[in-house]
């Protein structure tokens, strides 16, 4: 059994800022498993620029911000193993591996889990209809038009419109196609401002908001789609039906961490995050595994991945060294109007000079204000102009602060005055 | 082209039929529209061999249903097919069902079928998921699980290794009778034959009222579902479904072979064998139903909705006749549940029926031989297997672990593997919680290149069910 | 009147109000490159670009491109069809000029990605 002191499961951008980090703060025995062909991840399929704004002070293309940190990994000799699989995880954290040259176990002292995560399937928000050749979502549709150059359809509709639908509307449009609409089912974008004006409004493709797709017709392809207005219980509401002659359906219903094989080591999920709870090292409650990027909950900006992934890179190094004991601190909670808070705990709250605690709200808000407390006691106010569940919000906390709380540090939005 | 014995239709009931005719010296030739082995009505149902109590006495439905559940076990053996005798919990929700179950329990008695009645605390430690109004429980430990499609290409394929001939994508669009039989004009040209068995499912009727009018119709009924993932395995361990009403047997709740949850089905008459089409009525009523017999229902664990029509006629029996004056030409109509379990038995019924003249063969096989499965290697031996074959290491659909390997594998076998659906129901990449969101791309690539055609070409299922349109890319390997 | 800046993720609005043709009054922006993006988008909006050209013996069949600066917004369609009839050997290194002054625009089609 080969043995490596971390062995990070994934090698997207949380995988190599762990790994990138890990080797910073002195582990050298390190191995990064990649099951695509290449380190990157799925910026490796999204070509389209808007990353690296906090990071490089730039926008780059997915794959550009991809190839910097593998450079950076390369550059530290950090080893990767690409077309790698990793079939099974178990709780005394040894892995087994698969690739073309074997099937392998490896012992680990410590594991980071970057897995990314998966899109919701037509099957799982179980549209009415048909099941015909036609429908995709939009992240295989990229997959197929990015990286393999098909040409996937000629007339489509999106359903959803987080950010992987806008940029895909935009993306089929400027490929010749004819995109007929998006259909939200929430009253507001679940996408960024930016992308509904770039990919939308620039191509004059129209979004139906409270709107979702009913009926799906054709067979062996598609050929019809119906969306329906649907009322504040996201019902649909009859008589509002819309049909659109359509050869393809691309989904962009949202993406669920892919936990499976941290399922299968017998890790409890947050039914919230649909990741696992962590502390502020991004340490699992499983001790020596942590998780970063969208295995833990789901990013909008691939910024933020990377900061998650040096965070747990840290965390992990501060673990192997010993340094990460006695763990005794706060549980966070996610207080009114806040979908989720993370970290879920404070562990070591005197070990670092701040802690930065990141939430989404639930709903979109006008004139708000962010309140961190500490069971009545009010420990910071922060005023937005606007909040919105597609943009993730973050708070940072000094040492001093942390110390002191007793009860739990909730974080909640309010109406400002 | 001509034959001994044209089988229309290759769902599991022609490829039973096939697997037990194909030991006679004869010529056979087995022909579907589909463009693959077992791809309606076999497709798309629960998946159960029946224990046999459930059929009312002097039917075709209990005889062959007792006698197929019987065969089950060593047909699977010999084909290497997976079963898993699960059993049944038929559970009772009120007094006044006492009458019906009763009924059953007699029936079992009388036709030796294992049962036993539990008491709701002795089933619920089996089942923590019963419902909380679940009085007793008739237990059917015979009743089993299996792959529709398995069996049905499992033994296609020996049928094919003992000379049978097998014809996708071929319509029967009419029938003559000529001075050796019968005359079938397809799609794919004019078939002789001296001998027809239609089994063509949905689509029985029409081929039996080609050569004689038949007052017999298929009423296509259709069953939605739902399909929980691997998360959701251990929601139940046994199929739970309610005491059975003159609707049917009610909604039931079925592990698989593959550890994934079947719920389902619903009943309802489309006039449509086209209608495949699943509803927010039909699995709102599904979600309603369920309650009768199972709690803690996991549905946010639903990875894909489908429906399934079975071929159901008015007389509510299996009809297995020759048609009217035909000595040579025989229907089979009506093959619903227990049309599953019943299989193997009607294939050997159809046998002695038409009493054919053919010699049975001095040598034939009756076991598949493609017996290798991957996945059931240690880590040891997948380690040894892959250093010899490194394509068994390369992992391409992440949610069922499947191996370019396998997927290579099932495309070179008898009746391989050609569009993505046909590799999904081989080898299951597609069948996991992403759908095939990440794999379906490889697999495209890996029949393009196995197959020798363009990616463009690569079909879904059907005719014009094309993944790609078009390819603009360079000539790299991806 | 409004707009919502993208310059970056954060997609500011920004009001305005529009004399002879060209914005003034501009706030709401949160730094000084969203007061340049509006002033360019009433008076001449640009946007960055970014598809694949078709790469002859990479490890993938598609090569990642981007335009080195904003493009006018008129131009978009006639760059994609610059791009259109592109293809390309590999290897490419990032930053590689793929086409030299796109479409007359005098911006270049550059790679986003290097390939082997």
């Amino acid at each position: 059994m080969r043995k490596v002191q971390c062995v990070i499961i994934g090698g997207g951008s949380a995988g190599l800022a762990a790994a990138v980090e890990l080797k910073k703060n002195g582990i050298d025995d390190l191995l990064i498993l990649e099951k695509g062909p290449e380190p990157g991840g799925i910026l490796n399929q999204c070509i389209h620029n808007g990353f690296g704004l906090h990071e490089f002070k730039e926008e780059l293309s997915g794959p550009a911000y991809a190839e910097r940190f593998a450079d950076q990994a390369k550059e530290l000799g950090i080893p990767i193993e690409c077309n790698t699989t990793v079939t099974a995880f178990y709780p005394d954290k040894t892995i087994e591996v698969s690739n073309s040259s074997g099937y392998e176990i490896i012992q680990a002292e410590a594991v980071v889990l970057a897995m990314g995560c998966q899109e919701r399937t037509a099957g799982q928000i179980q549209i009415p209809g048909m099941r015909p050749q036609g429908v995709y979502t939009a992240g295989t549709a990229q997959r197929y038009v990015n990286i393999d150059g098909y040409s996937i359809g000629k007339r489509v509709f999106i359903l959803g419109s987080g950010d992987i639908g806008l940029i895909m509307a935009r993306r089929m449009t400027l490929e010749g196609a004819k995109v007929l609409g998006i259909a939200e089912l929430m009253p507001y974008s679940n996408g960024l401002q930016r992308n509904i004006v770039q990919c939308l409004k620039d191509y004059g493709i129209p979004l139906y908001l409270s709107h979702t797709v009913t009926n799906i017709e054709g067979f062996p392809r598609l050929n019809k789609v119906t969306i329906t207005e649907v009322d504040a219980n996201r019902r649909p509401i009859p008589g509002t039906e819309k049909v659109f002659e359509v050869d393809t359906l691309l989904l962009s219903v949202g993406l669920v961490p892919d936990n499976t094989l941290t399922v299968e080591a017998g890790i409890q999920l947050d039914p919230r995050t649909r990741g696992v709870e962590v502390n502020e090292y991004c340490e699992s409650p499983m001790p020596g595994v942590f998780a970063a990027g969208n295995v833990l909950h789901v990013h909008d900006l691939v910024d933020y991945v990377t900061a998650e992934g040096r965070k747990a890179g840290r965390g992990a190094a501060k673990y192997l060294k010993g340094e990460l004991k006695e763990r005794g601190g706060f549980p966070t909670k996610a207080g009114n109007g806040v979908g989720y808070v993370l970290p879920q705990r404070v562990d070591y709250p005197k070990e670092d000079p701040t802690v930065e605690f990141s939430f989404r709200v639930r709903t979109p808000y006008k004139n708000a204000k962010i309140v961190v407390r500490d069971g009545d006691t009010v420990l910071k106010e922060i005023k937005k102009p606007a909040l919105l569940p597609a943009e993730m919000e973050k708070v940072i906390l000094p040492n001093n602060v942390l110390a002191n709380i007793r009860n739990e540090l909730t974080i909640e939005v309010k109406e400002a005055e | 082209m001509k034959y001994n014995i044209t089988i229309i239709g290759a769902g599991i009931i022609g490829s039973s039929i096939a697997y037990c005719l194909s030991k006679y010296d004869c010529s056979i030739l087995v022909v579907d529209k589909e463009n693959d082995i077992a791809n309606e009505v076999s497709m798309a149902n629960s998946a159960i061999v029946h224990a046999g109590h459930d059929p009312e006495d002097g039917t075709l439905k209990a005889l062959l249903n007792v006698e197929g559940n019987r065969m089950y076990p060593q047909l699977c053996e010999d084909i290497g097919a997976r079963i898993r005798h699960v059993g049944a919990y038929t559970v009772m929700t009120s007094p006044e069902q006492q009458a019906t179950m009763d009924a059953l329990i007699k029936r079992a008695e009388e036709r030796n079928i294992p049962y036993e009645v539990l008491t709701a605390e002795e089933a619920r430690k089996e089942e923590p998921n019963l419902a909380d109004d679940v009085i007793k429980v008739l237990s059917l430990p015979s009743t089993a699980i299996i792959i529709p499609w398995e069996v049905a290409l499992k033994q296609m394929q020996v049928a094919v290794l003992n000379g049978t001939e097998v014809k996708l994508n071929c319509e029967v669009k009419a029938i003559r009778k000529n001075e050796n039989g019968y005359v079938l004009e397809t799609s794919q040209g004019e078939i002789e034959t001296e001998y027809v068995i239609n089994c063509a499912g949905l689509y029985a009727d029409r081929i039996a009222n080609m050569i004689a009018p038949l007052d017999i119709h298929t009423n296509p009924r259709r069953g939605e579902y739902f399909v929980l993932s691997h998360d959701a395995k251990d929601f139940v361990h046994h199929i739970v479904y309610p005491i059975p009403t003159d609707k049917g047997k009610g909604i039931l709740a079925v592990p698989t072979v593959d550890e994934n949850i079947l719920l389902g089905p619903n009943a309802e008459e489309t006039g449509s064998c086209e209608a495949i089409n699943t509803t927010s009525s039909g699995l709102g009523y599904i979600r309603q139903e369920l309650a009768r017999s199972v709690k803690n229902v996991p549905f946010h664990h639903t990875i894909r909705t489908f429906a399934g029509l079975r071929p159901s006629i008015s007389t509510k029996d299996f009809y297995i006749k020759k048609a009217e004056g035909e000595e040579n030409f025989l229907n089979l109509l009506g093959i619903d549940s227990p049309g599953i379990a019943s299989a193997p038995a009607i294939a050997r019924y159809v046998d002695d029926l038409l009493k054919l003249p053919y010699e049975v063969k001095a040598s034939y096989e009756t076991k598949n031989p493609y017996r290798f499965n991957f996945q059931d290697l240690t880590p040891e031996e997948k380690d040894a297997y892959i250093k010899e074959h490194p394509a068994y290491g390369n992992i391409v659909c992440r949610c069922e672990q499947i191996s370019e390997g396998e997927i290579i594998q099932s495309i070179h076998e008898v009746l391989g593997a050609h569009s993505i659906k046909s590799v999904k129901k081989r080898v299951r990449p597609g069948m996991g919680k992403c759908q095939g969101g990440f794999c379906q791309p490889l697999v495209l690539e890996i029949l393009a290149r196995e197959l020798k055609v363009r990616p463009e070409d690569v079909l879904y299922d059907q005719i014009g069910s094309n993944v790609v349109l078009d390819w603009k890319g360079g000539n790299g390997n991806a | 009147m409004e707009l919502t800046c993208i310059v970056c993720p954060r997609g500011c609005t920004i009001s305005y109000d529009v004399v002879n043709g060209e914005a003034v009054n501009i706030t709401g922006n949160s730094c000084p490159r969203g007061k340049v993006y509006c002033e360019t988008e009433i008076k001449a909006p640009t946007r960055m670009l970014t598809s694949t050209v078709p790469v002859i013996g990479g490890h993938y069949h598609q090569l990642p491109v981007i335009t080195s600066a904003p493009i006018p917004k008129e131009k978009i369609f006639d760059v994609m069809d610059a791009i259109h009839s592109t293809s390309v050997t590999a290897p490419v290194k990032v930053g590689d000029v793929i086409i030299a002054d796109v479409a007359g625009t005098g911006i270049d089609i550059l790679a986003s990605r290097s390939m082997n």
